[in-house]
């Protein structure tokens, strides 16, 4: 029973296999994986055609001293060269063809799936993990793949070939490569569960070493502040020796098994010399049988060694491919209703009621609890509280970033999860906390969400944003090429351009999250001055540091651990919340002097 | 509590900064190393430690390639002198014999691959270790020109190649040269002429494997510019996803990401195909080799000039000599490949380090007196960001450092703790001109606290006492009470052993400042910096934090670079910096009172909030 159970198990793992499971993305190109192997039969026959031209040369042409012979079967051993020599090549093109397909559609899938992610998936997955997986993952399944169609076909060739060819050549001797295969395969197999497990540790503890070495990166400036080098080293050195000692573990067992296996090998070579001598003593046998049998047995054995090498590597693809499967297999957390609304055009009336959210898979309380609001079209909503009273998580819930736990958001009064993903962002534009930029030029970067913008409308939502200026006086203008993630421009800049950005999109509803932290006040002053008109007709959410920038705002939420703790207008609450007021007179320091 | 994405680059460098070149540009090197003989010797320096390991692995590969040519060899001594007689007793001995030879030639093999692995890993080890330990001196500048991918790849990819090429390849080399030279002699020895015919095929095999390379080079150097672009895209779409989202932009992602995907596809199976031919070619070679030693000694015989045992066994040494020289040609490629990483390590580890002049000197208890005299500076040769700046903080005194965006405040900052030197001028500590002091010490009499400040994926215990590595639990706390920090924390799930995420990825912007503060806090400098430390700190934990840096203030020189100007209104001199320049300088009242640059941003924030 017990051991019935465990087969079963074995069994089930064998099919859910990842790397088998990728090889759907083979099939598109199955004629290929079909004529692939058979050209290297070609290869193989033609290699294996060899030893016997030679053979006819010695036997037939000198033993005849038949000279024509001879060069015939020299000339006949050229062309056999240059047609296996063909098969091969053949065989290269079309693995190799099939090989990059298979990678580029891969690739293409993993990135369009990696597209159809929420927030939510992003947060579960992290960025460097998914980068991981859609580079160096697939380069180590498509190496597999072509060790597959190239070698992985000629060494089971060559290993039935030349096993057949033994029991031929000699019955008698037919039980020593039939005796050592399974001692063979048995000792692979034990060398594979041994490795296997032991590489994982390789590449968790490589793994580490890598997050020492990208973070000391990313925070050199902190390190060199803090005056934290050795420090650093020693958290490094801890890691490299981590992994070098794993590392040495790993490759010192696996070392063992060329040995052996050449060892078992030439215990078989012995064997056949011992049992073959005895049976050509006892006249059963010819000397020449002895030699070919050798030849065979050798051959069967080598083949057999490279099967299971390949096999380690695979196994080593199989970790591989087990986490492209794993992103393949995420579900996307936000998605489309079946008969989601495909038309929307909104006048901005949002609601939010008794929305509550949690983070999936964050234990602990709720980051937002029962709010309760209205934004009326054309309102501005201004959110004020502390760091982490949930503030930036209250407006991503508006573009569906993340659905709510509980409760429900409309827009003019329909429910956001009715309505199609991008219909839904089209309708709203977001400057986000954090600014991100693209490579390419600055225009591009500005009608991002709308390339098929005009140049004038580029250049009229960078002047609300107050970036014209700035992008101006660049050498290009507007053409000016950004590099990754806008390295060459301030973080002041970043966001103006970000809010550039959103506004092009004449949005029904806009977000700005924080948007102007690092712009001067100059500066942002003029950006209000000009948003005040542009948000006249949308209902806008701001979320501010500043009480200068909220005090025009229609309504107020201040938000204190997940909860709206006041609502109202600059003035209503001045008069009504406490809380309101310590932020104002905290804001204006001792009561504003300069009146 | 998760309010912030993990999107944010660590510290985006100050304008101008990046040069215009393409950071990518190693990718179009070629792979060949440059100078080779230069590198191995550097290489051996790492080995050299070993060397009684190595030349025991060396002896180990020479003995089990003696006992692999010795194979046949004894193979056709059983065959022709105890088969053939059916002397039985005089095989089982023999065979005894083999059976021992093959054991030790295995245990052997097994012997050398476990003394390479452990010798291979540790001189990887030391020279990941060098590497790192340099990166460390190396001056923030050296950051600022080198993407993080083009170091990483350095401290990986590259090692990674010197590590096979030390476990496995070399000693590849080793016994296939043996076995290729073993053959060669024994070939020699049997027949001259025809070993002669068997070495043609060598030339060709060469000029064959050269003509493939050659055509290949470009097009693998296509491949990689390619690839490089398209893990750029990769890269930049998936870590700027959420952006990609909220502008419904995955479908022209997707449309980009496949225009350059299938390039890729073409480019990698033209240059791929080729190297492919190069077995089938090699295998062709062989049998080539073959035919011509098989007609010509068919020849010989018939002429009477070779015996036909001569032949056969002849032919089975000939079958020996393509697969060393196979090995070696694809050996010797992949040694240069890792030999040209080894000499990009190697580059990086010879860039300059920060370094202190040889007569610099410790600095000493300070007072906190700063000068800076006519202090010129720019990040690219020619453009200045500063010019001549002056200014003097007497101990004690809190500098403001306003200004519009890109004025040059940060830079200032980065003056003050070295990261950069200066152009020209001087920057003096208590009349001591910072130059001639050690950057070390300097940098712990300076607090540093920036707009977007690193963490590490630490718990936050960890992360404030990075600031002094040797503070127990208790100040720590101490710390992050006077920087307001104590409550979020308790609010954590495991407090003070939370473990943040990836550069703390899982607080808010604003709780990651207080986090900093708090490190700053724990590390109790003589002189403060605060670049804009408290702009995402909403207005109300400001106004606790403020408290607390007041305290912090007390007695120490501060710098505070802020928006504002509520922050700095206590400010003993407030700087107004405008294109590098300092335009105006004096107090909060002096300044408005002169109603200039500083009224008029004051002004402006309070513009239009009569109550």
């Amino acid at each position: 029973m017990a051991v019935s159970s465990l087969q079963q198990e074995e069994k089930r793992s064998l099919f859910q296999l990842a790397s088998l499971r990728l090889m759907r993305f083979v099939k598109p190109y199955w004629r290929w994986v079909l004529i692939a192997p058979l050209l290297m039969t070609v290869e193989v026959t033609m290699d294996l055609m060899q030893p016997r031209m030679v053979e006819r040369i010695i036997d037939e042409g000198i033993a005849r001293l038949d000279l024509n012979l001879v060069l015939q079967t020299g000339l006949l051993m050229f062309g056999l060269a240059i047609i296996g020599a063909l098969g091969g090549m053949s065989n290269g093109f079309f693995a190799e063809s099939t090989v990059q397909a298979f990678g580029a559609d891969l690739r293409e899938t993993l990135f369009r799936h990696v597209q159809t992610f929420s927030f939510g998936n992003l947060d579960e997955l992290e960025t460097g993990q998914i980068i991981t997986r859609l580079t160096n993952d697939v380069t180590q399944v498509q190496d597999a793949l072509l060790m597959i169609l190239r070698i992985m076909v000629r060494a089971p060739l060559l290993l039935i070939g030349s096993l057949i060819m033994a029991v031929i050549t000699s019955p008698q001797l037919a039980f020593l490569p039939l005796l050592l295969m399974p001692i063979e395969l048995v000792t692979v197999i034990w060398f594979v569960n041994k490795a296997t497990p032991l590489y994982t540790v390789v590449q968790t503890r490589l793994d580490a070493l890598n997050g020492v070495m990208q973070e000391n990166l990313a925070g050199i400036r902190v390190v060199k502040a803090f005056v934290r080098a050795r420090h650093e080293e020693a958290r490094f050195r801890q890691a490299n020796e981590n992994l070098t000692s794993q590392s040495t573990r790993a490759a010192r067992t696996v070392a063992i098994m060329p040995a052996f296996m050449m060892l078992t090998m030439n215990i078989g070579i012995i064997g056949v010399l011992w049992f073959g001598g005895i049976q050509v003593t006892a006249g059963q046998m010819q000397t020449g049988q002895i030699v070919a049998f050798i030849n065979y047995l050798t051959t069967t054995l080598f083949s057999l060694i490279m099967v299971s090498q390949m096999v380690l590597q695979l196994a080593r693809a199989e970790a591989s491919a087990k986490r492209i499967q794993e992103v393949l297999d995420s579900q996307p957390q936000v998605r489309n209703q079946a008969h989601a609304l495909t038309h929307f055009t909104p006048c901005g009336r949002v609601a939010f009621e008794n929305v509550t959210f949690t983070y999936k898979g964050e234990n602990g309380d709720p980051v937002l609890k029962n709010i309760h609001f209205v934004a009326e079209p054309g309102q501005t909503v201004a959110l004020l509280g502390t760091t982490g009273a949930g503030k930036s998580t209250l407006v991503r819930l508006i573009p569906r970033f993340y659905d709510v736990t509980s409760g429900r958001i409309t827009i003019d009064g329909q429910d956001i999860r009715t309505i199609d993903q991008a219909v839904l962002r089209r309708n709203i534009g977001i400057a986000l906390q954090e600014t991100v930029l693209f490579s390419g030029t600055i225009r591009d970067n500005i009608r991002y969400g709308r390339p098929e913008a005009g140049d004038d409308e580029v250049i009229a939502a960078a002047k609300a944003a107050q970036a014209h200026d700035f992008i101006q006086a660049m050498p290009e203008g507007y053409d000016t090429q950004l590099g990754q993630r806008g390295v060459n421009l301030s973080g002041g800049q970043k966001q103006r351009i970000a809010i550039a950005r959103a506004l092009l999109l004449k949005p029904a509803v806009l977000i700005l999250d924080d948007s102007t932290s690092a712009v001067d006040i100059e500066t942002e002053t003029k950006i209000q001055a000009a948003l005040e008109v542009i948000m006249q007709n949308r209902t806008s959410f701001v979320i501010a540091q500043r009480i200068s920038t909220v005090l025009n705002a229609d309504k107020i939420l201040v938000l204190d651990d997940g909860q709206i703790v006041a609502e109202g207008t600059h003035r209503e609450l001045l008069a009504g919340s406490p809380v309101y007021r310590e932020i104002y007179d905290s804001q204006l320091g001792n009561g504003g002097s300069h009146d | 509590m998760t309010e912030a994405r993990r999107t944010a680059p660590a510290n985006p460098p100050p304008i101008g900064l990046r040069p215009g070149g393409p950071p990518m540009a190693f990718l179009q090197d070629s792979p060949k190393s440059k100078n080779a003989r230069a590198t191995l010797r550097r290489l051996w320096g790492y080995l050299e430690r070993q060397r009684w390991v190595l030349a025991g692995t060396a002896l180990l590969v020479i003995l089990t390639s003696i006992a692999d040519l010795l194979g046949p060899y004894l193979m056709g001594l059983a065959l022709d002198t105890y088969i053939n007689t059916g002397d039985l007793p005089g095989l089982a001995q023999l065979l005894g014999w083999m059976l021992l030879t093959y054991i030790l030639a295995s245990a052997g093999t097994w012997l050398q691959t476990y003394l390479m692995a452990g010798v291979a890993q540790r001189a990887v080890r030391d020279m990941r270790e060098d590497l790192f330990a340099r990166l460390q001196a190396l001056p923030l500048r050296y950051f600022d020109q080198h993407a993080h991918g083009y170091i990483m790849s350095r401290l990986t990819n590259d090692l990674e190649s010197i590590g096979n090429i030390l476990a496995t390849n070399a000693s590849q080399l080793l016994s296939n040269v043996l076995s290729l030279v073993g053959v060669i002699i024994i070939i020699f020895i049997m027949n001259v002429p025809l070993a002669v015919v068997s070495l043609v095929i060598m030339p060709l095999t060469f000029f064959l494997t050269r003509m493939i390379a050659s055509r290949t080079r470009s097009g693998f150097r296509h491949t990689q510019k390619l690839l490089g672009e398209l893990n750029g895209i990769i890269e930049e779409t998936i870590s700027g996803e959420q952006v990609v989202k909220a502008f419904v932009r995955e479908e022209l992602s997707v449309a980009q990401f496949s225009t350059v995907n299938r390039q890729l596809q073409k480019a990698a199976l033209r240059a791929r195909v080729l190297t492919n031919f190069m077995g089938p070619v090699m295998n062709m070679i062989g049998n080539l080799g073959l035919g011509v030693v098989a007609c010509t000694g068919g020849w010989l015989a018939v002429q009477g000039l070779a015996t036909v045992g001569e032949i056969a066994s002849f032919i089975s040494y000939s079958g020996r000599l393509s697969r060393p020289l196979n090995m070696i040609a694809q050996l010797f490629a992949s040694i240069q490949a890792s030999l040209a990483g080894a000499e990009r390590v190697f580059e990086t580890m010879d860039e300059l380090p920060e370094s202190d002049s040889p007569t610099a000197v410790a600095m000493e208890r300070i007072q906190g007196h700063v000068r800076l005299k006519d202090v010129s500076f720019g990040y690219k040769p020619g453009t200045l960001v500063l010019k001549n700046v002056n200014l003097e903080a007497t101990p004690g005194q809190m500098i403001a450092l306003v200004g519009p965006t890109g004025a040059g405040k940060t830079t200032i900052a980065n003056l003050l703790t070295r990261f950069y030197d200066i152009d020209s001028g001087t920057i003096e500590i208590d009349g001591q001109d910072v130059a001639g002091v050690r950057k070390d010490d300097l940098r712990r009499k300076l607090g540093l606290v920036l707009q977007d400040n690193f963490l590490f994926a630490a718990t936050v215990m960890e992360n404030i006492r990075y600031g002094r590595l040797e503070a127990s639990d208790e100040e720590v706390r101490a710390a992050a009470r006077l920087a307001n920090a104590d409550m979020f924390i308790h609010r954590l799930p495991q407090g003070y052993q939370t473990v943040l995420a990836e550069r703390g990825s899982n607080l808010s912007q604003g709780q990651r400042q207080l986090l900093a503060i708090a490190r700053a806090v724990l590390a109790d400098p003589d002189i403060l910096i605060l670049d804009e430390a408290t702009s995402n700190v909403d207005t109300r934990t400001e106004k606790h934090l403020q408290d607390a840096l007041m305290h912090l203030m007390q007695g120490r020189t501060s710098f505070v670079i802020a928006h504002r100007l509520s922050t700095i209104r206590e400010a003993d001199q407030v700087l107004v910096i405008q294109n590098g320049e300092i335009v105006e300088r004096g107090s909060h009242q002096t300044l408005l009172d002169q109603k200039g640059f500083y009224y008029n941003l004051y002004m402006s924030q309070f513009k239009g909030q009569a109550i």
